[in-house]
């Protein structure tokens, strides 16, 4: 009766999105590994870099829409699990530098010989092994989602005192990861890799070997996504999200849900802080300000919230903006344009980019069911669809 | 006390002796309750008398400061919060009618199934046959089969009353929770309310009504407590109460 996972969740929009990540994520680093350099459409390494770190960005804008979206829950506290991620793939970094740091030694980074520090902290322990570092890049996000949410939604902490509490929680995070004696590089962060699993991290081969991972990551995270919104769970979230209490009186135990979809975005901003690392080269104490976190919700809404499509698009949108209008003179004032936008958006666009192209395309949608009622499939496949606003995503 | 131990325990729902006050003011007072298997009763009284908070403490919504609400005899409501108590088999239809807006009416229905209610079952759950012969039956018992794709938000009020009904009788409980179902209905749609819910109560479930539209009450037939600051003023027949001194002068009064 009900449609195979991937009919339900592969709408022609989501295989539109599918297709244009797939075409990036392979044309771009061939473009720039086998065109001469200088050539028209040869992608210059820089460029590659810049669009890599917007990809991270647009999984972390999913991972965002997933419970704000979908959910209702408003984290302004997300960067912290980015950051975490983040984090555990530096410190795997940091160890393959081995003894070609500045002080040769070939267990301890820098920064620990440089604060004296005599033997390698126990959580420093086993990130030397990729594969650790790799489960650590999900279950540090993870473990903080879970213990936060479990405390927060059991006490029915919900709408502005939760938004409140997250952004307490990445400014408390960015505090202790500031302190040298926490043992993670104090305020200098980590950097200076040299390389990953062997390959030189700087050379033009393992930058685009990222970004093509970035893109994989992008459409795996968001194929995640579209299987969770179009389930029924998908449609408890979005129950939970517009009548929270009514939920409960369906015998919907709701702090399960809740902690269930939050964890889940939690991880899915750990990898992305895990891939953006290895890209940007560093990370430091600066990725749990709250401000970003605040930037990564402000790109959901623009993009269009609970869209999924529109939050991946409004994180490159609003990020390619940043990098023209910070780089030119009218960089100091970004911060106030990033304010106006949200607060056009927010006034103007209430359902984002895609969320308003998705009413204009309505009355075409209509049409087009109407044709499709003889076919049955097709219908319930329609009919499946976890998209909020009035007509799914398509 | 072993009369009343019979009681508590051969009853479906059992109040008795339940307190509830809100900054000291005493919303439900020595209030006591006993609704038998299979029973329909009527709960009528002036605004503010206390009826949606007597359902909100049945439901888990509202704790009581003093009293014993007993389920099935053994089951202590006062202990247990609205999951649990939901999933006991106790449903609930509110006052001002609430359904997902932004979801389709099939959809208000399937989310409102009594099937395994947990993360990973609702994650990996797919329709059964069964269960969507079971969402057909109720859009049809609530005339709403032909815009089964509309959002629920788009229906009107009397519509949305229906649609609150037709997610409790997928819900499929064991007790059942009216509150107000008849308002902003026309005559024709009282009747046939009225009808279903006898309909629902010949089907062994047991049913609490509340309402003020006495043309209503009347046609359910059935055992009626009115409700006065909390506490039970009078019960009997429909004729029996509304001939009681103090029920004429509670409503007179105001
Ligand atoms: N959460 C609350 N906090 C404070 N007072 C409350 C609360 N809930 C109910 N009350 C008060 O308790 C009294 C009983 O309210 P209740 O809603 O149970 O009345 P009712 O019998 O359902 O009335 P109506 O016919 O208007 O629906 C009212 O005076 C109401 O103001
Ligand atoms: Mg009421």
């Amino acid at each position: 009766m009900t449609p195979h996972i991937l009919t339900r969740s592969l709408d022609r929009s989501a295989m539109i999105f599918l297709l244009i990540v797939a075409a990036v994520g392979i044309l771009l680093p061939l473009s720039n590994l086998l065109l001469p350099a200088g050539s028209m459409f040869q992608v210059p390494t820089y460029l590659m870099s810049l669009f890599g770190k917007y990809v991270c960005y647009a999984i972390l804008a999913l991972s965002i829409d997933l419970i704000w979206g979908y959910c209702g829950i408003l984290s302004l506290g997300h960067g912290a699990f980015f950051a975490l991620g983040g984090y555990a793939m530096g410190m795997y970094l940091m160890r393959q530098i081995g003894s070609r740091g500045v002080y040769g030694n070939p267990v301890l980074p820098d920064f620990m010989v440089f604060l004296n520090y005599k033997e390698l902290p126990w959580y420093w322990y086993g990130f030397d092994m990729f594969w650790f570092a790799a489960l650590m890049v999900l279950v540090a996000p993870g473990v903080l989602a879970f213990c936060f949410g479990w405390l927060a939604f059991r006490s029915r902490v919900t709408g502005v005192y939760l938004s409140i509490i997250t952004q307490a929680m990445t400014y408390a995070l960015l505090l202790a990861f500031f302190r040298n004696d926490f043992g993670f590089g104090g305020n200098n962060g980590l950097t200076d890799f040299k390389d990953i699993l062997g390959f030189n991290i700087q050379s033009d081969g393992t930058r685009a070997t990222l970004f093509a991972l970035s893109c994989l990551a992008l459409a795996v995270g968001f194929l995640m996504c579209r299987a969770v919104v179009t389930s029924k769970l998908g449609k408890v979230l979005i129950a939970i999200r517009d009548a929270e209490s009514r939920t409960r009186f369906l015998g919907y135990r709701v702090e399960s849900y809740k902690l269930f979809v939050f964890v889940l975005s939690a991880c899915m901003a750990g990898v992305a802080g895990a891939l953006y690392v290895p890209q940007v080269g560093i990370i430091n104490p600066g990725e749990f300000a709250p401000g970003n976190s605040i930037e990564a919700v402000i790109w959901v809404a623009v993009g269009g919230r609970g869209t999924l499509i529109g939050a991946a698009l409004g994180a490159v949108v609003v990020n390619y903006a940043k990098t023209v209008f910070t780089s030119g003179a009218l960089a100091p004032y970004w911060l106030f344009m990033l304010g106006a936008l949200f607060i056009l958006v927010t006034l103007l666009l209430p359902k984002g980019i895609i969320g308003t192209f998705n009413d204009w395309c309505e009355p075409n949608r209509l049409r087009n069911r109407a044709k499709q009622k003889r076919d049955p499939i097709v219908e319930s496949a329609a009919a499946e669809d976890g998209v909020t606003l009035p007509r799914p995503a398509e | 006390m072993n009369m009343m131990d019979t009681k508590a325990t051969s009853a479906l729902l059992y109040l008795d002796g339940v307190h509830v006050s809100f900054d000291g003011f005493h919303a439900i007072n020595n209030l006591s309750l006993t609704l038998a298997p299979g029973e329909m009763r009527a709960i009528i009284g002036p605004n503010g008398a206390g009826k949606t908070t007597m359902m909100d403490i049945i439901t888990g919504k509202t704790k009581p400061d003093k009293g014993e609400v007993l389920f099935d005899g053994i089951v202590d409501l006062t202990k247990l919060d609205e999951t649990k108590i939901a999933e006991l088999g106790i449903g609930r239809k509110f006052q001002k009618p609430t359904v997902f807006e932004s979801q389709t009416i099939e959809d208000n229905l399937l989310l409102s199934l009594n099937v395994d209610h947990r993360v990973r079952g609702t994650l990996f759950w797919r329709k059964s046959r069964d269960e969507a012969a079971r969402i057909e039956r109720v859009l049809e018992t609530i005339r709403l089969t032909d815009s089964r794709h509309m959002l629920a938000g788009s229906l009107s009020h009397g519509q949305k009353q229906w649609l609150e009904i037709g997610m409790l009788l997928a819900q499929d409980p064991k007790l059942l929770l009216v509150d107000e179902p008849v308002a902003g209905m026309t005559d024709v749609e009282t009747h046939q309310t009225a009808e279903l819910l006898k309909e629902i109560n010949r089907d062994n479930k047991t049913v609490v009504v509340v309402e003020h539209d006495m043309t209503f009450v009347r046609e359910l037939g059935v055992k009626v407590t009115c409700l006065h600051e909390g506490t039970v003023l009078a019960e009997g027949t429909i004729d029996d109460v509304s001939a009681n001194d103090r029920v004429v002068e509670v409503y007179l009064g105001r």
